[in-house]
């Protein structure tokens, strides 16, 4: 099976449970178990809260989340065309955060690693963020 | 995100309920830290029995009042939580920096 959706919405926080739904939603077509299910969502909400908060830092502006299915494999992008990041192995380390003063835990990244299978990030300062997560929905069936 | 505090003595009970990520963090930020207001209090409990979704919204709301009770020589304990947001706690070391620093 394949399937596609492409999702486009503001910087708003509010779209976050409503990215993590419809990313769930389209993951269940997967098959997925509960836990993979809340994996998914954990990861996109951090993405997707990650292109509101960092990429445009509350200003306007459109996150992408495209979702791809094929066969038991399910690709995740969150797109920002806000700020980027300078160094990117920096903002992936582990309790790093560039806003401590908001009491930002900076375990986003560390989440999205833990409850996907891979993740990549590409970004260029000035031009946006685009992170790609994929999990493949095994089943021993 | 609902949000029930109680105060027993000194331990301040909070009941979290719903989705905690950044949109709903600061509303449940702003009422812990009202109720942290009165010195008296020394412990807070998180029940996390309600919690249907937490990501790293929820730690850094945790470890901020964490900070600030170990600062006033107080203790802080997370309980109850569900699968899921059990698996975003114990990835962020809460349970470390804070339940048993602070001696459960
Ligand atoms: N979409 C983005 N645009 C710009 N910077 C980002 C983006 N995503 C992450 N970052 C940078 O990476 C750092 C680490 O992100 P994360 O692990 O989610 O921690 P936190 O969000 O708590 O800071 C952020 O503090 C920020 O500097
Ligand atoms: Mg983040």
């Amino acid at each position: 099976m394949k399937n596609y959706l492409y999702a486009s919405f503001p910087s708003l926080t509010c779209n976050e449970s409503l990215a993590r739904g419809v990313c769930a939603q389209f993951a269940i077509m997967l098959d997925p178990t509960v836990e993979e299910l809340s994996d998914v969502r954990t990861a996109v909400s951090e993405a997707v809260t990650n292109a509101i908060i960092h990429g445009y830092g509350n200003a306007d502006g459109q996150v992408v989340m495209e979702l791809e299915a094929e066969d038991d494999m399910l690709t995740v992008t969150v797109r920002d065309t806000g700020r980027g990041i300078e160094d990117i192995e920096l903002a992936r380390r582990p309790f790093y955060t560039s806003k401590p003063g908001e009491e930002r835990s900076g375990m986003g990244f560390a989440v999205m690693e833990a409850f996907m299978d891979s993740v990549e990030v590409e970004s260029a300062p000035g031009r946006g963020t685009t992170v790609i997560m994929r999990k493949r929905f095994l089943r021993d069936g | 995100m609902k949000l029930k505090l109680s105060l027993k003595g000194n331990e301040l009970n909070a009941a979290l309920a719903g989705e905690l990520d950044e949109h709903s963090a600061a509303d449940v930020r702003r009422k812990l830290d009202d109720a942290l207001r009165d010195p008296d209090i020394t412990r807070v409990v998180f029940d996390m029995r309600s919690v249907t979704f937490m990501d790293s919204s929820g730690i850094g709301v945790i470890l901020g009042r964490c900070r600030r009770l170990i600062e006033r020589g107080g203790s802080m304990n997370v309980i109850n939580a569900q699968r899921s947001v059990e698996k975003v706690l114990r990835i962020s070391g809460v349970y470390k920096l804070c339940n048993e620093r602070s001696g459960r």
